[in-house]
């Protein structure tokens, strides 16, 4: 496992770097938006990353609630971050996007708007995570990813009454595409997805660390400063046991 | 469900009994709707067409801000003294306390929302041209979606350093359909152009929605220590 990440890192970088080769010299032009249209590449998967990982994040949620496992918080709080992380990516390049190709930066519009609401509600569930004391973040954090996930279709729905202007899903929403252009998205959606794994699986490592270190820090106050409990030996101090975990990188 | 009923009515009499007697929260988010009232009315000077435009959203956003002055105050009462750690070890449902709490707010708001809305409608010289006793279900049924949430949050947020700005940062992101809902329902009805009726069921949605989900994970967050 230790070494795989450094692999899996070289590997995604060489992908990204032909994904991106593809995106902006392969991948044809587009008749009436020309170089613009290129941003695709780069918004729709991030778009499907992102809901990909806030998926995860209310499974493991989910799971936490259930069965109280400390892998799927931290799986929770890893993909609720970096669902975040690519979340912003696609509203700051949506807007790039719409500027020379609908003449506006925002409107409304139903996908424009779940995609806002949605960013919302998860900088919240970091902001309770961040300003929650520890013991019991992680249920009102699973208690709160639910509460976004079935606010979600009621927001849709709520934009759903107005006009929408999003163009409509090219893939599965009746649109034609070139399938060269579908062929780099597809490669692009492969790149961002084990890019955004890749950072997940690092952060959640570190979350782990951090995890141990402050159960140490705490154990180490508790049984006083020189981390030696008065009645048992010295090779029982957790201290003398961690340093044996493995690190992230 | 007979003890339900029984502590639910006996902690909301309790609420209330103590709410007359100080009045605190009700003067202070009274208030602080006035001023809301006031500043918004220097802010946009309308004329009654425009005033029938914006005031949906004014009105709710005045409740909304008002609300969580009220929100903030509900649990800060059982935190003295230990009181929820006596209730937690006690046997009795912790829906009750939940139910109970949420009726209180409901009440608290909607005298809120009777003493201010003739105010509203006096400032900014409102009449409704649509079906005017359509905005008592707007009115129900919003309000609830305020305080259902808001209650719930609010617990949430007693374990939180700085949990009176914590509340806010829950509760507006996840009442964002909610408060579109009523800001619309009240602007149609208002402007009398179209039919609130969509908006008046996804308020219905909105509320049958969240008050399962809050009563299903109440006993969580009380329990969560």
């Amino acid at each position: 496992m230790k070494r795989a990440l450094p692999i899996l890192a070289v590997l995604t970088a060489l992908l990204l770097a032909y994904a991106f080769y593809e995106a902006i010299w392969v991948a044809p032009m587009e008749r009436t938006m020309g170089d613009v249209q290129r941003i695709f590449y780069y918004h729709v998967p991030s778009a499907w990353t992102a809901f990909l990982l806030f998926s995860v994040n209310l499974v493991a949620s989910v799971v936490y609630l259930f069965w109280r496992s400390a892998k799927a918080d931290a799986l929770a709080l890893v993909s609720a971050e970096v669902g975040v992380v690519f979340c912003t990516v696609v509203l700051v390049t949506g807007p790039i996007w719409a500027r020379p190709v609908w003449g506006i930066w925002w409107t409304w519009d139903i996908r424009l708007t779940t995609t806002l609401v949605l960013w919302l509600i998860y900088v919240s569930y970091l902001v309770l995570r961040r300003f929650s004391d520890s013991s019991q973040t992680p249920k009102l954090a699973a208690v709160l990813a639910i509460f976004g996930a079935l606010d979600v279709p009621l927001v849709y729905f709520s934009i759903w009454f107005f006009r929408t202007q999003h163009p409509q899903p090219v893939i599965g929403g009746g649109g034609s595409i070139d399938p060269r252009m579908l062929h780099v998205l597809l490669i692009n959606w492969l790149a961002f997805s084990c890019f955004a794994f890749l950072i997940g699986w690092w952060r959640y490592q570190l979350e782990m660390l951090q995890r141990d270190v402050d159960e140490a820090q705490a154990m180490q106050a508790l049984l006083g400063h020189d981390g030696l409990p008065a009645t048992s030996a010295p090779a029982r101090s957790p201290l003398n046991q961690s340093p044996s975990r493995p690190g992230p990188a | 469900m007979n003890s339900l009923r029984s502590i639910t009515l006996a902690t909301l009499t309790k609420d209330i009994r103590l709410e007359w007697r100080s009045r605190d929260a009700l003067n202070s988010m009274l208030f602080f709707s006035l001023l809301v009232v006031v500043i918004f009315s220097f802010s946009f000077d309308p004329n009654a067409e425009e005033s029938r435009e914006i005031a949906g959203g004014l009105i709710w956003v005045a409740f909304l801000f008002a609300a969580v002055v009220a929100l903030n105050q509900t649990w800060a009462r059982e935190l003295r003294n230990q009181v929820l750690d006596a209730y937690r070890v006690s046997p009795a449902p912790a829906n009750a306390l939940f139910i109970a709490k949420a009726l209180g707010n409901f009440i608290l708001v909607s005298v809120l929302e009777a003493v201010m809305a003739p105010l509203f409608m006096i400032f900014y010289n409102l009449r409704a041209v649509g079906p005017a006793w359509q905005l008592i279900p707007v009115a129900i049924l919003g309000t609830w979606a305020l305080v259902v949430n808001g209650t719930f949050f609010a617990a949430m947020s007693l374990r939180t350093r700085s949990r009176e700005i914590m509340l806010p940062l829950l509760l507006f992101p996840i009442s964002i359909p909610a408060v579109q809902s009523m800001v619309e329902a009240t602007r149609i009805i208002l402007s009398g152009d179209g039919s609130a009726r969509f908006w008046i069921v996804l308020l219905l949605t909105y509320d049958v929605v969240f008050t399962t989900a809050c009563l299903a994970l109440f006993e969580t967050i009380l329990q969560a220590e």
